[in-house]
């Protein structure tokens, strides 16, 4: 078994008493898109910045195939890093920004150009190569940074909260064009972001931090129906989460009687009800509900509910099917859209 | 787990930084040790010293004198007289600098930086010609000042004017006016949101001005020698006299190393409140903040401080300029067509004229020395190593505090003999004025150099730039125009450097500086007109140095904003994105890295609207 391309091993660093990385222990494999997620303060840029080497470890390894990091400078290590905000050389044009790293490591000037070239034609900026970074707007200059950050092929890329100073649109467009770019270049990708969406729809596979430490991880997919914490499931979105006692097919909550999935464990646990396994009825049947609010998301409608015991509840409708702020409905539950959480 | 974890990579990391630092330190630091610190103990030394045995007991000797103590006196109280009155004349003047347009503002912002580089010599003469016995306010109405402390005091104004200026204003010029506003919008008057929002930010560049000024004047040599008469003497003037006339080495030496005790001093509360100024701060491109006057109290602010530099420092310069042209037989060249030539009476021996060509090699050699030393010195800095690096930081800027006449002195005494036999080197004067010129380098380079993102040269090493090369790569760019202004402080100070340079410059090459101070040591309205003559050079000279390295590189950082401006989002939109991105321009000079913050240099001035 060979080793993975990037490997970090019980890597802590703290700032004063606090732990920014608490004994984080991560793989990712070539060709691999990892996305680490979380919420500001969770660890997350500090991680890229050890893999990098600008941030000195209080403990742990940083392994780059399979070769120990410590002592080996920041220019060294053959990685590059995309930076939050870019930090693109003012004093140089965009050829010369892209150009910085293939001339660092010595490559004739032709091929310079011509890999400078390149690299503009891939993020969508042919011809910018004169000019000045000045003039570049933010999408422009997120470009740049990322044809820059490629140029020198660095074995790992990472990305510091690639997109987020761009606008939903641009963002949404950019992480689909972001994805398939990096499946042609088979790059290795570790990117950091607070935004669920922007990672789901990046990685092969999802890390979410809290407080220094790895919370959970897994591919999309798997994160995403089994966020495994509280946290996780808040932090995703989720907020119909309860305390429950399950005993056979059902489970006493604060909401009444749930059905739960075939194979849940009797005893206590947590349970998240996604907003889809609300439905909702007329008064008569199930938990009875005032509607709140209603959220338009595109297809479908996010409706806040207030029912008559328990905590606020979450429902996605269909357009057609939305009830009227202040209507009185009756819920019920799906048992298929209940997942058990762990205890925390 | 916290038993057994790994601290080598932390230890060695820190060790590596500290080397680093160190390692770029190590220069400068043998600099200073040889060059100040070795001839500084000599001459404490060869004070204190004598047969066999340290006479510690003299230094209470001399303190106990009382003419002494009316030295102190005197040093200490003109010194806080003379900064008073330089931040109340000069505050306005760095608020009309930093937030007001007005034409010829660039020009008249290196005119008022004349005066600080001029020679002390020149500046005496010139004041003399203004406020002495048969001089322009003598012949005009009658008053002379020659006599009075005011003389002194006004010419230290005329003195550190820029000082204030310069340190004030371009940290005011680089405020956010939209903190202003912000506080505004909350409610506050205008003259509230300046006292809550732009004074406390403001407050530490004033102490740190209103300390430098103070350093200045208490060490006060040239001016007081010609302005001060036989009863106001600095400790400076009383080191000379001591060294020079009386040649009582022992008191001198007690004097040296009282005056190096409150230079370190002083120092340390100009460290203290440097270290509040490079606090974070909002700013932004200076061109940006300025405006042309509004309203009446604007304009007259305007009207007062123009008036105050024409009086202050133009009248000064002026009469000095118009004294050179002013021979025996009316207005002409006379003067100047003296100077091509030796004097009949050996005074030279070379033509004044030859000392021009001196001065301006001899400059030039320290401004390499300068640079050199103090780049290294600020880069070392930079990388912020703890309390020793700050130590290091206090230690560069003694020299400026400390008596050139020691520094001179203790050159001729300490530098003599092997190892260190410079005495037939010509390398001896730029030396000892490259020790007065790296300082002005190290500060003016320190806080642009402090500004540069950490992350961009991060963003280098990523991309595999050495750290050497990120310096070379991303740093040098930055700091081009303030490597150009600090060339032009240190030449313009080695220029007109006097008090170490005329002990030690060889009498077939005197200095330009020296070469006045031997003309107004001589009878005779030739002489004197001569000296005029030479030192409106000077001025020139000094004035077109600090000119010529401030403009060009300004003018093109200047077109490139001009054309960010015009051009804010260019017409090659990449493909996917026309029309959807945010433009550059909704963050105008915010963090900006090519706008490095320069709160003591001057910032580039005319906006171009």
């Amino acid at each position: 078994m060979t080793d993975p391309l990037l490997r970090l091993d019980a890597v802590t660093v703290r700032f004063g008493a606090r732990a920014a990385l608490d004994a984080v222990s991560l793989d990712a494999a070539a060709h691999e898109i990892v996305c680490v997620l979380g919420p500001s303060g969770s660890g997350k840029s500090t991680l890229l910045r050890a893999v990098a080497g600008l941030q000195q470890l209080d403990g742990g390894r940083v392994l780059l195939d399979g070769a120990d990091q410590d002592g080996v400078p920041a220019h060294r290590r053959g990685v590059g890093l995309m930076f939050q905000d870019h930090q693109l050389f003012p004093q140089r044009d965009v050829g010369g920004n892209v150009a910085f790293g293939p001339r660092m490591h010595k490559m004739p000037r032709d091929a310079r150009d011509r890999r400078t070239a390149e690299l503009l034609d891939l993020v969508g900026l042919p011809g910018a190569s004169a000019r000045p970074v000045a003039t570049l707007s933010g999408g422009e200059q997120q470009r740049v940074a990322l044809a820059r950050a490629l140029a020198p092929e660095p074995r790992l890329l990472m990305l510091d909260e690639p997109l987020g100073q761009l606008d939903r649109s641009l963002r949404e467009r950019l992480v689909v064009e972001l994805r398939r770019l990096f499946g042609t270049l088979g790059t290795t990708v570790l990117a950091v972001t607070h935004d669920q969406g922007e990672a789901f729809a990046l990685a092969d596979r999802v890390v979410v931090m809290r407080d220094g430490r790895i919370e959970r991880s897994g591919t999309p997919l798997e994160v995403w129906q089994k966020p495994g914490s509280a946290f996780v499931a808040r932090f995703l979105g989720f907020d119909n989460i309860t305390a429950a006692t399950v005993n056979g097919a059902v489970a006493d909550t604060a909401w009444g009687t749930l059905p739960v999935p075939a194979g849940t464990p009797e005893g206590e646990h947590q349970l998240l009800v996604r907003p889809s396994g609300v439905r909702l009825g007329p008064p008569g049947g199930g938990l009875r509900c005032e509607v709140v609010s209603r959220t338009f998301r595109g297809g479908h409608v996010g409706v806040l509910l207030r029912p008559e015991r328990g905590p606020d509840l979450e429902a996605e409708c269909v357009l057609r099917e939305t009830p009227e702020e202040g209507a009185v409905v009756g819920a019920g539950f799906a048992a298929e859209d209940v997942v058990v959480l762990d205890r925390e | 787990m916290e038993l057994h974890r790994p601290v080598t990579a932390r230890g060695a990391g820190h060790r590596r930084a500290t080397a680093t630092g160190l390692a770029l330190a190590a220069l400068p630091a043998a600099f200073f040790a040889a060059f100040f610190a070795y001839p500084v103990a000599s001459i404490v030394g060869r004070g204190l010293h004598e047969g066999g045995h340290w006479r510690f007991g003299r230094i209470g000797d001399v303190l106990g004198d009382g003419s002494v103590r009316h030295v102190l006196w005197f040093t200490c109280w003109q010194a806080a007289a003379s900064t008073a009155l330089t931040l109340a004349v000069a505050l306005p003047g760095a608020y009309a600098f930093a937030r007001l347009d007005f034409p010829g503002k660039r020009l008249l912002r290196a005119v008022v930086t004349v005066p600080f580089v001029l020679p002390t010599v020149v500046a005496g003469s010139a004041f003399l010609a203004l406020l002495g016995q048969g001089g322009f306010t003598d012949s005009l109405f009658g008053v002379r000042l020659d006599t009075s402390v005011w003389a002194i005091l006004i010419a230290h104004v005329f003195f550190n004017y820029a000082v204030v200026v310069r340190t004030v204003g371009g940290l005011w010029a680089q405020l956010d006016p939209r903190q202003e506003e912000a506080a505004r919008m909350l409610g506050a008057g205008r003259l509230a949101a300046w006292r809550r929002v732009t004074l406390p930010a403001l407050a530490p560049s004033v102490a740190s001005a209103g300390v430098m000024v103070f350093l200045f004047t208490f060490t006060s040599f040239g001016v007081i020698q010609i302005l001060g008469g036989p009863t106001r003497a600095t400790l400076e003037v009383e080191i000379y006299r001591e060294t020079a006339e009386i040649f009582d080495l022992p008191t001198a030496a007690v004097l040296t190393l009282l005056q190096l005790l409150a230079v370190v001093a002083i120092l340390a509360v100009h460290a203290w409140t440097a270290r509040r100024r490079e606090s974070a701060l909002r700013l932004v491109d200076p061109a940006g903040t300025a405006h042309r006057p509004r309203g009446i109290g604007e304009r007259a602010l305007l009207a007062g401080v123009l008036a105050v530099i024409a009086l202050l420092i133009l009248l000064p310069l002026g009469v000095l300029a118009a004294r050179s042209f002013d021979g025996p037989t009316g207005y002409g060249l006379t003067f100047y067509r003296a100077l091509g030539s030796t004097s009949a009476d050996g005074t030279f021996l070379v033509s004044p004229l030859h000392t021009v060509a001196n001065s301006v090699r001899y400059a030039a050699a320290a401004t390499v020395i300068a640079l050199v030393v103090g780049g290294l010195a600020a880069a070392a800095l930079t990388r912020r190593t703890g309390r020793l690096m700050r130590g290091f930081d206090g230690l560069l800027m003694l020299p400026l505090g400390t008596s050139a006449v020691t520094v001179g002195f203790g050159f001729l005494i300490s530098l003599d003999r092997p190892p260190l036999d410079l005495r037939d080197s010509w390398l001896l004067v730029p030396l000892a004025q490259a020790l007065v010129g790296a300082p002005f380098v190290v500060r003016v380079m320190l806080p642009v150099l402090r500004a540069v993102d950490q992350r961009l040269r991060e963003a280098a090493a990523v991309l595999g730039a050495s750290p050497l090369r990120v310096w070379r790569e991303v740093e040098l760019p930055l700091v081009g125009r303030a490597l150009g202004i600090a060339a032009g402080f240190a030449f313009s100070v080695s220029l007109g450097e006097f008090g170490a340079t005329v002990f030690i410059a060889r009498p077939d090459s005197p200095t330009l500086p020296v070469a006045v101070a031997r003309l107004l040591g001589r009878a005779g309205a030739m002489n004197y007109g001569q000296a005029m003559a030479l030192s409106t050079i000077l001025m020139v000279v000094c004035a077109a140095s600090l000119l010529l390295l401030e403009y060009p590189l300004s003018g093109r950082r200047r077109r490139a904003t001009g054309r960010k401006e015009v051009l804010p989002v260019a017409p090659s939109e990449g493909s996917a994105l026309a029309g959807a991105v945010p433009s550059a321009g909704e963050r105008p000079g915010a963090g900006d890295p090519e706008l490095p913050a320069t709160p003591s240099v001057p910032a580039r001035s005319e906006s171009h609207r």
